[in-house]
């Protein structure tokens, strides 16, 4: 983190918590009787309340969107490089909101919190969610921000299943959807990445059925393992190859199992960092979340149907080196959507970066997501801000 | 300002139609008919400056490569297709005629005229491939792999039993001028052509996808 704060950050922000006592019934059946959800805001509410921009996350993100949460932080956060003022979710225009999901580990009701009806971790026992139950209490947010309509939702890969559950859940409260580097629903080979990142953390000795927490310990091999598999599905080969090639850490092999090559470091590193920030739960049930997504299961798989109610104008973007939500799952949203008469837009952005590019700067992704952002501020006539 | 053939595409497609519209550049068309005509549609475009100009209009469009066909697309999912100055660049033009008359009834197509009496002259007398507005590249760097004539189209349309239901000439600063309305494949720099299916010349979906699937 660089001694002044960038001049295109948000600069220091600081997570707000909302508490909510009405009960959230969930798809699963069960339901949460109260709850916090943590997030951030960047950007002002105009009087209108017009401006408002939900920003959805994905598996392992959270609340802090953009900017530093204070001077020490080695980075900002995970979407830095497309909000801020002048950016393309520009926030001298847009006023924007970032929260954690329930179920996650960074401070909204999850598996870490304690259950009100115990006195102990919700841990395992956390109820499973669903991307509708996640939309549902956005939307509760929202009321408690007093924003009708938002300008846009807004979110990629897991955080575009999001985006469009809201175009269904609550068509008249979103002006506009992006959903980038996603999908409608998951692929054979996406649920079996899952489960073997499940297994991963399954079988850890550590994990005592998810009770790890009252046993003190944590399944960082598991964990770490999980990670591991997901984070090769985020890159594409031909990143991986550029990063590292076959580049050993040494000048010889050392005929061992120890690491030797620079990509097995890297991953190592990766999973132990994750392993050690991100909690088990949460991870498992945003995996569930994943696989249980398909708006088209109930029209029989019709997702031109499922999408009647949507009313907004879509902007789909994918990546041509995303092989885990590759652009033939956007183009299969895009043929529902214009099947359904619906406004869409779809462009593919040519990236070497696989999966990830959706949170990577680039400047073909900038233009079309900032064109649209553009049209939107144009249209919601926000220009006389700045 | 409206470049001519677009003005003139745009009286033809009727109000409230729905359109798609094949290589849209900019938009300027669509935004156009569904600011006036109330139209909706898509465009289908490959060029990135053209697919960003759009998003900043709030045209819907597609980013989709022309030659692969139009298989994401229903038959007669539409009422009108355009296509404008982009049959000449695709690899199998004939098969994309039968494409847009699979997914729209009628359809308007412009292209430059080869046999532009300024083109005959480049090729006849001077011996050089012809350059001029209408056909800017030169001979090896040129996306227009297929350059027909007025005459060549309409030998087409009447081959594949499609029916011409109008046609025009767009000439620069001589639109409509007697020349150019006798004789449209000497006189006429742009061709322009509105037309609609024949009897029995609809084919089967999955015959138009795996030909274009080969071939396009």
């Amino acid at each position: 983190m660089p001694t002044t704060l960038p001049a295109d950050s948000v600069g220091l922000v600081t997570p707000q918590t909302a508490h909510f006592d009405e009960p959230l019934a969930l798809a699963c059946g069960k339901t949460l009787e109260a709850y916090d959800l943590v997030y951030e805001t960047y950007g002002e509410l105009n009087a209108e309340r017009s401006n408002a921009v939900l920003i959805c996350h994905a598996l392992s993100g959270n609340h802090h969107a953009a900017g530093y949460h204070g001077k020490d932080d080695a980075k900002p956060g995970w979407w830095d490089a497309h909000i801020g003022p002048g950016k393309t979710i520009d926030t001298r225009r847009f006023f924007v909101i970032a929260l954690n999901n329930l179920g996650g580990c960074h401070g909204s009701t999850g598996p870490c919190s304690t259950n009100p009806a115990t006195g102990r971790p919700w841990g395992p026992t956390f109820p499973l969610m669903t991307v509708s139950d996640w939309v549902c209490s956005q939307a509760r947010l929202a009321d408690r921000l007093g924003i009708e309509r938002f300008a846009a939702v807004v979110g990629g890969s897991l955080g575009g299943m999001q985006v469009l559950q809201w175009t269904l859940s609550y068509p008249e409260r979103i002006a506009n959807a992006v959903v980038i580097a996603a999908t409608s629903r998951l692929s054979a080979q996406n649920i079996a990445f899952n489960e073997v990142a499940r297994q991963a953390i399954r079988s850890d000795p550590d994990f005592h059925d998810g009770w790890y927490g009252e046993h003190g310990t944590l399944p960082k091999r598991g964990l770490k393992l999980a990670r591991m598999v997901g984070h090769i599905t985020y890159l594409s080969e031909h990143s991986m190859g550029a990063k590292f090639g076959r580049d050993l850490r040494s000048d010889a092999l050392n005929f061992g199992y120890d690491v030797e090559f620079q990509v097995e470091s890297y991953l190592r590193y990766q999973g132990d960092m994750f392993s050690t920030v991100f909690d088990a739960n949460t991870y498992l049930l945003m995996t569930k979340a994943l696989d249980y997504f398909d708006p088209a299961a109930t029209c029989n798989g019709d997702l031109a149907t499922a999408l009647a109610p949507a009313s907004c104008p879509f902007l789909v973007v994918s990546f041509s080196t995303d092989w885990r939500f590759a652009p033939a799952r956007s183009r299969e949203l895009v043929e529902a959507l214009t099947r359904a008469n619906k406004p869409v837009s779809y462009v593919e952005i040519d990236s070497p970066h696989g999966h990830d590019a959706f949170l990577l700067p680039d400047p073909r992704y900038q233009a079309v997501f900032g064109g649209f952002m553009k049209r939107i501020t144009r249209e919601l006539d926000l220009e006389k801000g700045a | 300002m409206m470049r001519a053939d677009l003005a003139l595409i745009y009286d033809w497609v009727p109000e409230g139609a729905r359109v798609l519209d094949l290589a849209c550049g900019d938009g300027t068309l669509l935004e156009a008919l569904a600011r006036d005509r109330k139209v909706a549609g898509y465009g289908l475009e490959i060029d990135p400056d053209g697919i960003t100009a759009c998003l900043e209009k709030g045209v819907n469009v597609i980013e989709q490569d022309l030659n692969l066909g139009l298989a994401n697309f229903d038959d007669d999912a539409y009422d009108m297709i355009i296509m404008t100055q982009a049959l000449q660049a695709l690899r199998r033009p004939d098969l994309m005629l039968d494409e847009m008359l699979r997914v729209a009834s009628e359809g308007i197509i412009t292209f430059p005229n080869f046999a532009y009496w300024r083109h005959r002259v480049h090729l006849g007398i001077k011996g050089y491939m012809p350059v001029s507005k209408s056909l800017p590249h030169a001979w090896y760097d040129t996306p227009n792999i297929h350059l027909s004539t007025f005459n060549d189209f309409e030998h087409l349309c009447r081959q594949k039993g499609l029916i011409i239901s109008d046609r025009a000439v767009g000439n620069g600063d001589h639109e409509g001028h007697w020349s150019s309305r006798w004789w449209p494949n000497l006189f006429g720099e742009t061709a322009i052509f509105r037309i609609s299916r024949g009897q029995g010349h609809k084919r089967s979906r999955a015959q138009t996808v795996r030909n274009t699937g080969e071939l396009l």
